[in-house]
């Protein structure tokens, strides 16, 4: 057990040693947080909109006035040539064209249906159907207001309306920021832990060094442990710093209990540090470690539903995300901090998480060989 | 100090095809200095690292300080101190806290550990060095030092691979010394080398070549029974390098 | 030059007998093409929603059906109270509560008005955006429904859409670009500081240094095969992206090799400078790993749209040179156009690529002396 504490005391010398290390596990993540996490917003406001108004009447007039209040879109220019809306598209001057065909008006008075035509830069195609949803609902919003207007000069039977009223709960304006802090916390966490307790072993293979430690009686476990440690500690410790930054700075409110948040990191992180000296233990150099683990983080962050919703995953990818404790960590972050789920609502992923926690760490213990 | 710290029977150790130990045999008696001599990639190494818990043997039956090579490795470096060619000292820690760390991982008591220190800068006039980390160190001073972290637990045998390996002459002077000191301790040292007139000073010395034992005796004894005046002659005579004409040359080379 | 060769070839040697980093080298693109091909999506699918239904009649029931039915979603529960909202979003995975009023059908076939709630689970907001405007689009269409009969179809605004570029709203013109952008930064700037650091870490450059060769050649043997190699990946992304998603290059081929070429250098010489700022191989995997990959994953407008961000970073994502190449390869690949259309994004990234090696040749030389 003295043993631990010694090579625990020496992986701390050598990490405050370095003074770029030493400075950039704590600066990076901060600075990093302050820019990044403002910065998306799924939000789709000002989507530059061009028009073709080919029947100039007041209804199409109306509909115009209609797009140009709301605040989705910026009516950004308005022609008559079809060629030069597309070179505007062509050259990201608009991404949004509305036809509207003359006859618009005239077949809204008489029964047939007036046609309008949308064209959308689809390339992105997760924000297109979101425009496209946007204008609909003007354009619906707007079809109503002519049917009430009709009615009330001619009414007829009264149209069954149900009103459909809207919350959102736990974050109320949709702040993105709460949304991306926890998982930018969790991308910078494991990044930091997963590369430089790797590194950290597969350095003191290169150098030499680990054989003057496998040549005495340590323990094979009290090694390991001794490593993970510093990283465990110095990824709670940016943890609480995201946190910190994200209530001054952001005023991110946090709902659940501190201690399940930061008890749930410790396993995670347990998980992702047995994972990277498991890995080490493959690797002869840094770079050969450096890209395993660069490849098994990007797995491990793009499948986490840091970014996507999680459920529209196929199964085979929910099952993979069954060992990934990215995914994990995730979930269980914004759970905890913004709804404050409690250690009930929370106790499967947390048992997964501590299965992973042991086997990653076991698997690091047996593949490390103090004897070839 | 008749006892055997080592006994070695019929030690065979593969890398695939190759054979790097070639049923070796011998004993080691406790206290004595061990010279292991060889030329380049004659085995050396392969088998300091088996002897020190490193590696295991293929085949054969090898016991260091009374445990089994194969099943008490832990043991085995319960009870040795290994130096090694390659310098392993952690180069970013000081002298004072490479020291610390490993009499920490030998279990030594905090007190003991703190005496050490002392003894040592005083032993080797490293007061001035004690803060200073290892990387500012000169080469002689660390191989110093990293023979002393070896001995610091006062195992009963110490591995030295190469340790003089690119000194300057005095300094291998005085590192020998310390050898002797240890050697007087009671502690078995086992040492490999390139230095002929290195191999002079030990009490027994062992020459391999190709992975075999070719010689094992006094330096005294060798030279007579090849009838040289040197070690080094009798290093020449026996051990030819394992790879100086092993294949005929090509001829459009 | 002869000497410059060998070492060129030597370095690619010392490449190619590490199998290990050269499977990872293609398979980290392979593995991100297929996995925003197959695995992620922004769409929302089978998204978890409560349903508190306080009427139970017939309407209700077939509204629900309705709602479920339509593929965005998936019942988790039925609740019975106000309760059990909380409840069941603290346990995650109900994304929405639709709220029935009671006597939701009696109202609405009474009195011609019923109300129903929304709630969504705001702390992923995409998915309660996309949740709740979903499902108001399915209400209003069953509204529509039931009014038909009674609007005699005499005013209705039938707009159509056309999805430009991407008529079938595929993922893959988004993030086969977006992968390219990312993988080739990093990995160039990642494996030329890494070696070019490493060299320095074993006190090999000095050797190097020492040799007749000249500090140009060594940095440009250094290079070249990761020249290669990245130009290797570059068309196997592309035949990738071609053949398993049948995604094709619009515009001129040569052209977007061309400008793969100047990114790669580009990010070369990025790498190269890390490398004359760090002192050793951590800290060049730091910088460039660390320092670069969330940027450039957020920041270069891969998968957020740079317009949606505020405006500041506008600003800040211009120092960022993915930000230039993504427009370049979206406007050849995707929409088809020349260089007409993207000389400003080509003329920076080669002033980036002048300054980096201006920048690293000074470092150089001062380290030198």
């Amino acid at each position: 057990m003295r043993t631990i504490l010694y090579l625990i005391r020496k992986e701390f010398i050598q990490i405050f040693r370095n003074k770029f290390i030493s400075k950039a596990i704590f600066a990076v993540p901060i600075v990093q947080m302050l820019i990044l996490v403002p910065a998306i917003t799924f939000e789709i406001k000002n989507v530059k909109l061009g028009i073709i108004d080919r029947d100039m009447t007041s209804e199409s007039r109306g509909l115009i006035s209609k797009l140009e209040g709301s605040t989705f879109f910026k009516v950004s220019f308005s022609t008559f040539s079809e060629s030069e809306a597309n070179s505007l598209l062509h050259r990201n001057k608009c991404s949004v064209i509305l036809q509207i065909p003359s006859g618009f008006g005239r077949d809204i008075g008489n029964a047939n249906p007036a046609k309008l035509l949308a064209t959308i830069d689809a390339i992105n195609a997760s924000t297109a159907p979101l425009s496209w949803a946007y204008l609909n609902g003007i354009i619906r919003d707007y079809n109503m207001d002519l049917i009430t207007e009709n009615i009330s000069t001619n009414p007829l039977v009264p149209l069954p309306q149900i009103q459909i009223t809207n919350r959102y709960w736990y974050n109320e304006m949709l702040n993105y920021k709460y949304y991306m802090l926890p998982g930018i916390l969790v991308i910078l966490v494991t990044a930091i832990g997963f590369l430089l307790a790797g590194l950290n072993m597969v350095r003191e293979k290169e150098i030499g060094t680990i054989e003057q430690i496998n040549v005495t009686p340590v323990r094979k476990y009290h090694f390991i442990i001794a490593k993970m440690v510093p990283f465990l500690l110095i990824g709670l410790i940016d943890l609480a710093l995201g946190l910190v930054i994200g209530k001054l700075a952001f005023n991110i409110p946090f709902e659940g209990s501190i201690l399940l948040m930061f008890f749930c990191a410790s396993l995670f992180l347990i998980a992702v540090l047995g994972l990277a000296l498991f890995i080490s233990t493959f690797s002869g150099t840094q770079q050969q470690y450096m890209f395993i683990a660069f490849f098994c983080m990007i797995i491990f962050i793009l499948m986490s539903g840091i970014f996507t919703p999680y459920e529209s995953m196929p199964v085979w990818a929910q099952d993979f995300n069954l060992i990934n404790p990215v995914a994990y960590l995730m979930r269980i972050n914004r759970m905890v901090m913004l709804k404050g789920s409690t250690i009930h609502d929370i106790s499967r992923e947390l048992y997964s998480l501590a299965v992973i926690a042991i086997c990653f760490s076991a698997l690091a213990v047996r593949r490390y060989r103090k004897t070839a | 100090m008749e006892t055997h710290v080592i006994t070695v029977k019929n030690l065979v150790k593969k890398f695939g095809s190759f054979v790097a130990n070639d049923n070796l045999n011998f004993e080691v008696f406790g206290g004595e200095i061990f010279g292991f001599l060889g030329a380049n990639g004659a085995g050396k190494t392969t088998t300091i690292r088996i002897l020190s818990g490193l590696s295991k043997p293929t085949s054969g039956e090898v016991k260091v300080a009374g445990f089994d090579a194969y099943r008490q490795t832990e043991q085995i470096k319960k009870n040795i101190g290994y130096m090694c060619q390659k310098f392993s000292l952690y180069e970013d820690l000081t002298v004072k806290e490479n020291i610390i760390l490993y009499g920490g991982i030998y279990g030594l008591t905090k007190s003991l550990i703190k005496e050490r220190i002392a003894e040592l800068l005083a032993k080797l006039r490293f007061q001035e060095y004690e803060n200073r980390i290892i990387a500012d160190l000169p080469l002689g001073l660390r191989q110093k030092l990293a023979f002393s972290v070896a001995v610091l637990h006062e195992p009963k045998i110490v591995f030295l691979d190469e340790p003089t390996g690119g000194v300057d002459p005095i300094t291998r002077r005085q590192f020998w010394e310390m050898i002797y000191e240890t050697a007087a301790r009671g502690i078995t040292v086992f040492v490999t080398t390139h230095y002929m007139d290195e191999a002079e000073y030990c009490d027994r010395i062992s020459i391999m070549s190709e992975g075999k034992i070719v010689a094992l005796d006094t330096p005294e004894n060798l030279k007579k029974q090849y009838n040289a005046a040197t070690i080094e002659e009798v290093f020449i005579k026996i051990a030819r390098p394992v790879s100086l004409h092993p294949h005929p040359p090509a001829p459009f080379s | 030059m002869k000497r410059f060769l060998g070492f060129v070839k030597k370095e690619f040697l010392h490449i190619f007998r590490d199998y290990r980093t050269l499977f990872i080298l293609f398979g980290i693109p392979a593995a991100q093409i297929l996995i925003f091909g197959y695995a992620v999506s922004m769409d929302i699918k089978n998204a978890g929603i409560a349903i508190l239904d306080l009427s139970h009649d017939e309407i209700t029931q077939k509204l629900t059906d309705k709602i479920i039915s339509s593929g965005f979603f998936k019942r988790t529960e039925n609740l019975l109270h106000y309760n059990d909202i909380d409840r069941v979003f603290k346990k995650g995975k109900t994304k929405a509560v639709i709220i029935f009023e009671a006597d939701f059908g009696k109202k609405l076939v009474r009195e011609g008005k019923a109300s129903l709630s929304i709630i969504a689970d705001g702390s992923e907001p995409n998915t309660a955006t996309l949740v709740t405007n979903y499902t108001m689009a399915i209400v209003n269409d069953f509204t529509m429904e039931l009014a038909v009969p009674a609007l005699n179809n005499s005013i209705r605004i039938q707009p159509e859409v056309k999805m430009f570029y991407n008529p079938n709203l595929k993922s893959h013109f988004m993030f086969v670009p977006g992968v390219i952008t990312l993988i080739l930064i990093l990995i160039c700037a990642l494996m030329t500081s890494v070696t070019i650091t490493r060299e320095k870490e074993f006190g090999t450059m000095e050797v190097l240094l020492v040799s007749p060769l000249r500090p140009i050649q060594i940095i440009l043997g250094k290079v070249i095969p990761y020249f290669i190699l990245s130009f290797i990946n570059v068309l196997l992304i592309l035949a990738l992206s071609w053949l398993v998603f049948g995604l094709p290059v619009k515009g001129s081929i040569i052209l977007l090799l061309a400008e793969c070429m100047l990114y790669i250098l580009m990010s070369l010489t990025l790498g190269i400078l890390i490398s004359t700022v760090s002192k050793n191989m951590q800290q060049a995997i730091f910088i460039s790993l660390l320092g670069l990959m969330l940027p450039t994953i957020l920041l270069s407008g891969f998968i957020f749209p740079i317009e949606n961000m505020p405006k500041v970073y506008d600003y800040v994502s211009m120092i960022l040179p993915p930000r230039y190449f993504i427009v370049i390869i979206k406007n050849i690949m995707i929409k088809g156009t020349g260089l007409m259309y993207i000389w400003k994004e080509t003329l920076i990234l080669i002033v980036m690529t002048l300054f980096f090696i201006g920048l690293s040749v000074r470092k150089f030389k001062i380290r030198l002396e």
